[in-house]
């Protein structure tokens, strides 16, 4: 092929880094989109040459992503959070104006190649938002003003890094600060008691500690941390789940932040409990951003001999971290998804069982732990297991960090012990008006005001951290709609309820949303979440529906106001239909319109 | 209760009360086929590794629901298959399939033959009941033995498990996601034309309904003499429990026609 010289040139050293390695696809894709803008065809069949992979590999694992691209999307791929939260802060009038600024359609690239401007699912920045990604890196706190200046910036070709470094200052707003948010660890001190403790020791606290994983399912750690241990073979692997997609949820992103040692000294000693050589951190592609001090931390463990050969001085504790990043996949936050991404696959939820404690990465015993949970261990490992099983309730021992956003005075992170009264945060966080509160973000739970009283809980209400609330002024269908979008944009296509089940109730949300829903669609909602929510693979399909239903049943007048009256109004829209008609014979009239239905 | 928990021996379980014996290793839905029992299913193929992603033959197995494709049959485990509120999830299944899809029974080859077809007669699948997507999907015409149409396409990858697991050739994927997954072809310019695909592959003969279907065949079977014209789906355990992915290059089969 008469480009390949060149591409060979630009490419190469990226494959060269990762080894030619086909289970690195996904991280080489990053780098040489970077390097190339997008994916172009002649690309993917370039790097499955190298890689010794066939094509339509490469373009599957192209494909899945959203921050993925096959055609130009320009130099600067601006992308707009648009999370419920990123909506009430205003970011749809902000998203108008630059693309207005810029004379540009969504999602289409300037006609000199310069720029494109689309949405994106929640970036993590609820507290501060609107938010939005420039290449991957992000811009909280947008302001019309700010969208001029970038508009300018964007112009001018000015080169990313010489924007102003305060757009993108990520702010910590620790609001609530409890046993981790409000730990002064020495760095090391975690890994040397726990090694006091010996492997054996250090599980055994583990199980009087009852600690439960941060991700939402609440599986017992010491359990997975067993399996694992137990499971036949050598190899073993530790997996940090810091894909955190969950809308409204940003508590991860201030653990890497600013509290990246509790994160990797967890990571060590899952490693030197279970007897793994190698972990591995998944970092969401919203929070490439963090890369940099991330990797820097690492070299400071390394330098320090908390991370490389014979650890702390125990002869044989061999462990290193790698640093994976993401790429738009929320379904990559499921524990399997995630593996398949690590091994450079489109992120695809495998079939269950074996778990990943039997098989996972590689096909080797892998613990998968979330972010939170890494960084509880530490406090295990300090303060033994009977310390923290004092704290929070029986069943949810421990403190849990609550992400918040949405109306209130002070958005940010909240650190209780587990049992804290919904009512109590709201009060907290000076939300003094709150109709609804969506905890665990668009897969958990809607609460109306009657449930206020209900407990942060893994027994009453269980929750990954998000905690989005809304005040008397919000109108909860546009947040259930919200919600629905987000769910078809992210099913990943594998089994057929959530494929096609997703887009099913995003098109219904949005017909009652034009004013064509009647009671018939209001059935059809929980008739579609009856399948959905029994009959899909994983639990992105399982809880896909739960916010439409939970709405639908707390806030019906939300839903009956936009009801037309009549028994069914069909979905086809016969004068819209003839829109591509008008615009050639360059009518407009009334009589060039259907009457608009009864 | 008491003589079925005695008759609850190492090697059995209970589907909708019935007793059935299975081999260590197989799963419900092969022990089940093995038994004479019948469980919907799309996605599954007895040459194939299990795969389940089509969901029809979800069961409740203890009172969880799972996929009895993937399940592990286990002693003692009572699973409920044939009820009205599992075939009421089925059907919907089968309409989604429908309207996700563009499927014209009257004018495709593989009526008759078709699975989906099969199972939404059985199932008494009256109408798709949802909004159609019409989606526009490309036809490829351009192999000389084969034609891909993947407007009738399911997403079960049985294409891509028999390429990759049989032919070992890998010539289908699955890429995109969610509503734009669709089935690539693995060759430079993604046509089959270019691919290794040949008339033998098993991978030209597993499509379960019309989207890969084998050039200069038109009708050799009259309509109403086909697989599934004969009997309802659900009576043909014997057949689906056994069958092979037939290898019938496409000169002989005209001949013999």
């Amino acid at each position: 092929m008469s480009v390949a010289p060149e591409l060979s040139s630009r490419l190469e050293p990226i494959l060269q880094r990762h080894q030619w390695r086909p289970d690195r696809l996904v991280q080489i894709l990053r780098e040489v989109q970077d390097e190339l803008d997008y994916l172009s065809d002649e690309t993917v069949l370039y790097l499955a040459g190298r890689l010794q992979m066939s094509r339509a590999q490469v373009q599957s694992t192209r494909d899945f992503y959203a921050f993925f691209y096959k055609e130009n999307r320009g130099k600067y791929r601006i992308l707009f959070s648009d999370n419920i939260t990123d909506r009430m802060a205003g970011n749809q009038a902000l998203f108008e104006h630059m693309l207005k600024r810029l004379k540009l359609e969504p999602g289409k690239v300037s006609a000199d190649g310069l720029v494109s401007v689309d949405y994106t699912s929640c970036t993590g920045m609820c507290d501060q938002g609107p938010a939005i990604l420039v290449n991957n890196r992000a811009i909280p706190r947008m302001t019309p003003r700010r969208v001029d200046e970038i508009c300018d910036l964007v112009r001018n070709a000015v080169p990313l890094a010489q924007w102003p470094a305060e757009y993108f200052k990520v702010e910590d707003n620790i609001e609530r600060a409890d046993v981790l948010l409000g730990s002064k660890v020495e760095a090391g001190a975690a890994i040397n008691a726990a090694i006091a403790r010996g492997r054996d020791g250090m599980l055994a606290e583990m199980k009087i500690s009852n600690l439960r994983g941060r991700g939402g399912a609440g599986f017992t750690t010491a359990v997975k941390w067993e399996a694992c241990r137990n499971a036949p073979g050598v190899e073993r692997y530790i997996v940090c789940n810091a894909d955190e997609g969950e809308p409204g949820t940003f508590k991860d992103r201030v653990l890497l932040q600013s509290y990246a040692g509790l994160v990797f000294e967890g990571m060590v000693i899952a490693a030197y409990t279970v007897g793994a050589q190698l972990g591995l951190l998944y970092l969401r592609g919203e929070y490439l951003y963090l890369l940099p001090q991330l990797e820097a931390y690492l070299d400071g463990m390394r330098a320090a001999k908390l991370l490389g050969k014979n650890i702390a001085g125990v002869p044989g504790f061999d462990f290193d971290i790698e640093i994976h990043l993401g790429a738009g996949a929320y379904i990559c936050g499921e524990e399997t998804a995630l593996i398949e991404s690590l091994e450079g696959k489109a992120g695809k939820p495998r079939v269950r069982p074996p778990f990943p404690v039997i098989s996972g990465y590689m096909n080797k015993p892998t613990v998968v732990n979330n972010v939170e949970t890494l960084c509880k261990t530490t406090e295990i490992a300090i303060q033994g297991g009977a310390w923290y099983e004092a704290i929070g309730t029986k069943q949810s021992t421990g403190t849990k960090i609550i992400s918040v956003s949405g109306d209130c005075e002070r958005p940010g992170l909240y650190e209780y012990a587990f049992g804290v009264r919904i009512s109590q945060v709201l009060e907290d966080c000076g939300a003094h008006d709150a109709i609804a509160v969506q905890v665990s973000g668009a897969s958990g739970v809607c609460l109306s005001e009657r449930e206020f009283g209900r407990r942060i809980a893994f027994e009453d209400v269980p929750t990954a951290g998000s905690f989005m609330i809304f005040g008397k002024q919000r109108d909860m269908f546009e947040v259930a709609r919200n919600f629905a979008h987000f769910f078809a944009h992210e099913s990943c296509g594998f089994c057929t309820p959530c494929r096609v089940g997703t887009t099913l109730m995003q098109d219904i949300m949005d017909k009652i949303a034009e004013g064509r829903g009647t009671q018939y669609e209001m059935n059809e909602l929980l008739r579609l979440q009856q399948v959905l929510k029994p009959g899909s693979h994983c639990g992105l399909g399982q809880t896909a529906g739960n916010a439409v239903a939970d709405t639908v049943q707390k806030f019906r007048p939300a839903y009956e106001r936009r009801l037309a009256e009549t028994d069914f109004v069909p979905a086809f829209d016969l004068d819209a239909a003839l829109t591509r008609a008008r615009e050639l014979s360059g009518r407009d009239d009334a009589a060039a319109h259907l009457g608009v239905e009864a | 209760m008491s003589d079925m928990n005695s008759a609850t021996s190492a090697n059995t379980f209970s589907i909708d009360g019935q007793r059935i014996a299975f081999e260590s290793g197989q799963t419900i839905l092969q022990a089940a086929l093995a038994a004479g029992v019948y469980i919907p299913h799309l996605c599954h193929h007895p040459e194939l590794k299990p795969h389940g992603s089509c969901k029809l033959c979800t069961v409740v197995v203890n009172g969880r629901n799972g996929s009895a494709c993937t399940q592990k049959a286990t002693p003692g485990i009572e699973v409920e298959n044939n009820t009205p509120a599992l075939n009421d999830r089925r059907r919907v299944l089968l309409q989604m399939l429908f309207v996700e899809g563009n499927h014209f029974c009257p004018g495709c080859e593989k009526s008759g033959n078709c699975q989906l077809q099969a199972l939404a007669y059985d199932l008494e699948m009256l109408a798709p009941h949802f909004r159609h997507a019409f989606p526009a999907r490309p036809v490829d015409a351009s192999h000389p033995d084969v034609w891909l149409d993947l407007n009738r396409c399911v997403m079960c990858e049985l294409c891509v498990r028999a390429s990759r697991d049989l032919d070992g050739k890998n010539v289908f994927m699955l890429a995109g996601r969610g509503a734009e997954s669709r089935v690539v072809i693995n060759s430079p310019s993604g046509l089959l034309g270019d691919s290794t695909l040949t008339i033998d592959d098993r991978a030209a003969h597993v499509c379960p309904v019309g989207a890969i279907l084998p050039k200069r065949v038109g009708y050799a079977v009259p309509i109403g003499e086909r697989q599934f014209d004969a009997e309802p789906i659900s009576h043909q355990v014997d057949y689906l429990a056994h069958r092979h992915i037939p290898i019938v290059p496409v000169a002989t089969q005209t001949e013999n026609s």
